[in-house]
C-alpha cells in the first residue's frame, strides 16, 4: 500500500519536470483534460486519476491542515475529561474528543492517498512547519467552554465541512460524510451543556455567557479571512474543493447561532450584530484580523502548549512504536 | 476511474438543513439494545440487602476509579489509534462504573453523582491496583492486564448471579472486558517481545504492580453475606494465575516474585494516589453544590 502511494506521488514529479522544460508530455496533456473535463462536469477525482500538481499540493495542506486541528483539538476538551461534573457528562464528553482522533485519523488516511506518507505529515505539525485550526490555540478555562466549543466551534465547523462532503477530491468528501455526522453529535451536546448552564444557577448561568461571549469572535474567524483577503479561495472553487465563499459560510454560521442563542436565553457579545434587509446579509462587528494573524502565526495563548503536549506524547511513545516495529519484524521472518 | 455521479452539489441545501439541528438530543441516543445505566436508574428494584448495594458499590469504585486513570490518556497515547482504544476501554469502564453506582445508590438513596462526587475517600471501596498512577505505557499496560483477566473472570462468574441486575449488567460488561483483556494481551507480547528497554519498563511495571495483586483475590465477610450474588474472588486466584502466566510466558515475561502489599481499599483505607485522583475528580462538581449539569 505505501509502496503504491509513492509511486502516485512521483508520476506527477515528472510531470512538472516536463511542465518545466515548457512542453508538456501527451500523458500529461490526456491527464490534464481528462481532469478539466471530470471538474466541468462537477464530478469526483479519485486518487489514481492525473491530477495538477497544484491540485494535490492544496488538498494536501487542506487535510492535513483538518487532521492536525482534529489532533491538536483534543487538547482543550481532554483538558476537562477528568473533571467533568457528572459522570453522564464525562462519558459523553470522552466518547467526543475520542471520535476526534477517529476523525484525524480517517483524514491523515485521506491525505495519503495523495502521496504524502502520515508520518512526514505528523512531522510537519511537530515542528510547527504546518498549521491547524487557530481556534484550538485559546485555552478551555471553564467547564461552560466544553458547551461553547460544542456549539460555536463544532458549529462553525459543520458549516465549514458540509459542502466539503462534496468536494471533488472523493477520498476527502466521502471522509467529511462521516465526520459531519458526528459533528452534528458534537455541536448538540454543546448545545445541551449550555442549555442546562443557562438554565441552573446564576453562577452557572455567569459561566456559559462567559464562555460564548469568548468563544464568538473566534468562531466567526474560523471561516477564515475575508474574501477580499482570501487569496486562495477562487482557485479552490475553480477546482470544486470550495463550494462557497468564507464570507457565504461566515453570514450562513450567524443565521444559525442567531436563532439558537434565544434558545439559551444568552446574548451574543456583538452589540451591531443585525440583519440588513437590502443587503440580505448579517452584519456583524469587526472581526479582530490582527489578533487572528498573531495566533496563526503562534503568538495565542496556548500555541506553545499545544505542540509541546503533541511532541511530548510522541517522544515519550517512542519506545512503544519501536516495540511494537521489532514484535511485527519478528512475526514477519516467523512467516517467512 | 471517477465516480458518474455527475453534478455533486446537487442536494446541498438539504445538507445543510440535515446537519446542525441543535435541538435534537445528542444524548438520549445509544447503539443497540444494551442495558444502558440510565434504564437501571428507571426501572427495577434495588439491591435486596445492604450488603449486596455494598457490592454493587465495589464493582463500581473498582470500574470508575480505572476509568478516571485510563481517561488521561487520552490525546496523551504513543499512537492516535491508542487514544482511541484506551478511549474506549475508559468509556466501557465508565458505563459499568455507572450501572454499579445507580443500582447500588437505589438501596442507598443516591444518585451516581452523589455517590461519585460527594463521598468522602474513605467511603470509597475501590482496590489498591486500580488506584495506581498511569506510569509510563508499560506500567498502564501491566494494570491493564492484571485487572482486565480478574474482571473477565468475575464478571463471567456474576453473569450467575442469584442478583438479576447485577447478572444483566455484567452480561453486557464481560462483553467488553473481554476486548480489554485481548487489548493488554496483544501489548504485553510486543512490550514483552519488542525491544531490550520495552521488556525492561515491563519488567519493573510487573515488579512495582504485582504487590497489589492480593488484594483483589481477598475473600472478606462482604463475599459471605452477599451469597450467591456475588462470588468468593479467591475463587477465581488460580485461573487468574494460569493465563496471566501463559501470558507473561508468550512474551517472554516472569510473574514477579514479590510479598502483596497490605491493601485495605475494599475498608475505605486508600492508597495515598486516590485523595489527588478525587480532588480532581470532584473539585468542579463540589462547587456547584445542589446544580445540575
Amino acid at each position: 500500500m505505501a509502496e503504491h502511494h509513492t509511486k502516485q506521488a512521483a508520476a506527477p514529479a515528472e510531470g512538472k519536470g516536463a511542465h518545466l522544460s515548457a512542453v508538456p508530455s501527451d500523458a500529461e496533456r490526456a491527464g490534464q483534460a481528462h481532469f478539466d473535463e471530470i471538474i466541468a462536469k462537477d464530478s469526483r477525482i479519485e486518487p489514481r486519476d492525473w491530477m495538477p500538481e497544484g491540485y494535490r499540493k492544496t488538498l494536501t495542506r487542506q487535510i492535513s491542515q483538518h487532521a492536525h486541528s482534529e489532533i491538536i483539538g483534543m487538547q482543550p476538551e481532554a483538558n476537562w475529561i477528568t473533571r467533568a461534573p457528572s459522570l453522564k457528562r464525562k462519558a459523553i464528553l470522552m466518547a467526543k474528543v475520542q471520535d476526534e482522533a477517529g476523525h484525524g485519523l480517517y483524514l491523515y488516511s485521506a491525505a495519503e492517498t495523495l502521496g504524502t506518507p502520515r508520518d512526514e505529515l505528523n512531522d510537519q505539525l511537530l515542528s510547527g512547519r504546518a498549521k491547524y485550526s487557530s481556534i484550538f490555540n485559546y485555552p478551555a478555562r471553564t467547564w461552560a467552554d466544553m458547551g461553547a466549543i460544542g456549539w460555536l466551534v463544532d458549529g462553525a465547523a459543520i458549516a465549514n465541512q458540509v459542502p466539503l462532503c462534496r468536494a471533488s477530491y472523493g477520498p476527502y468528501g466521502r471522509a467529511m460524510v462521516r465526520v459531519c455526522k458526528e459533528e452534528s453529535f458534537h455541536q448538540r451536546q454543546g448545545f445541551e451543556i449550555l442549555l442546562e448552564l443557562a438554565n441552573g444557577s446564576d453562577q452557572q448561568k455567569q459561566m456559559a455567557q462567559d464562555a460564548v461571549d469568548r468563544f464568538y469572535e473566534p468562531s466567526l474567524m474560523m471561516f477564515g479571512p475575508p474574501d477580499g483577503d482570501s487569496p486562495n479561495s477562487q482557485q479552490s472553487m475553480a477546482w470544486n474543493i470550495k463550494r462557497f465563499t468564507n464570507d457565504d459560510l461566515r453570514q450562513r454560521f450567524v443565521g444559525m447561532i442567531v436563532e439558537q442563542v434565544k434558545v439559551l436565553g444568552l446574548t451574543l457579545p456583538d452589540p451591531e450584530l443585525r440583519f440588513d434587509e437590502e443587503s440580505g446579509q448579517w452584519i456583524h462587528k469587526e472581526l479582530n484580523w490582527d489578533e487572528f494573524k498573531a495566533v496563526i502565526s503562534g503568538n495565542g495563548p496556548c500555541n506553545v502548549q499545544r505542540l509541546a503536549r503533541r511532541r511530548e506524547a510522541h517522544e515519550n511513545g517512542a519506545w512503544v512504536r519501536e516495540a511494537a516495529a521489532a514484535y511485527a519484524a519478528q512475526q514477519a521472518e516467523k512467516v517467512a | 476511474m471517477s465516480s458518474s455521479n455527475t453534478h455533486i452539489t446537487e442536494g446541498i441545501e438539504d445538507d445543510f438543513a440535515s446537519f446542525g439541528d441543535v435541538t435534537a438530543s445528542a444524548t438520549r441516543v445509544t447503539p443497540g439494545n444494551a442495558l444502558r445505566p440510565e434504564d437501571i436508574a428507571v426501572a427495577g428494584e434495588g439491591p435486596a440487602s445492604d450488603a449486596v448495594a455494598e457490592y454493587a458499590l465495589q464493582l463500581g469504585d473498582d470500574a470508575l476509579i480505572l476509568a478516571q486513570r485510563l481517561s488521561w490518556w487520552i490525546s496523551r497515547a504513543p499512537e492516535i489509534e491508542e487514544d482511541v482504544a484506551l478511549g474506549n476501554i475508559a468509556l466501557d469502564q465508565l458505563g459499568h462504573a455507572r450501572s454499579f453506582l445507580i443500582y447500588a445508590g437505589k438501596r442507598l438513596g443516591k444518585t451516581e453523582d452523589e455517590l461519585a462526587y460527594w463521598r468522602e475517600e474513605e467511603e470509597f471501596r475501590s482496590a489498591h491496583l486500580v488506584e495506581q498512577p498511569n506510569g509510563d505505557f508499560a506500567v498502564t499496560i501491566v494494570r491493564q492486564l492484571l485487572v482486565a483477566v480478574y474482571q473477565n473472570l468475575l464478571y463471567t462468574e456474576l453473569t450467575k448471579s442469584s442478583d438479576q441486575t447485577i447478572a444483566a449488567v455484567c452480561a453486557k460488561a464481560v462483553k467488553e472486558v473481554d476486548y480489554h483483556r485481548d487489548h493488554a494481551i496483544q501489548w504485553t507480547l510486543r512490550l514483552g517481545r519488542g525491544t531490550e528497554e520495552s521488556a525492561r519498563r515491563m519488567r519493573v511495571a510487573l515488579a512495582d504492580l504485582w504487590p497489589y495483586v492480593g488484594e483483589l483475590f481477598a475473600d472478606e465477610q462482604l463475599h459471605d453475606d452477599v451469597g450467591d450474588a456475588g462470588v468468593h474472588p479467591s475463587t477465581l486466584r488460580s485461573a487468574w494465575d494460569e493465563e496471566i502466566s501463559a501470558v507473561l510466558a508468550d512474551a517472554g515475561l516472569e510473574v514477579p516474585q514479590v510479598p502483596d502489599a497490605m491493601s485495605r481499599g475494599r475498608h475505605g483505607e486508600h492508597s495515598e494516589h486516590l485523595g489527588y485522583l478525587l480532588a480532581e475528580m470532584q473539585v468542579l462538581a463540589r462547587k456547584h453544590p445542589g446544580a445540575t449539569w
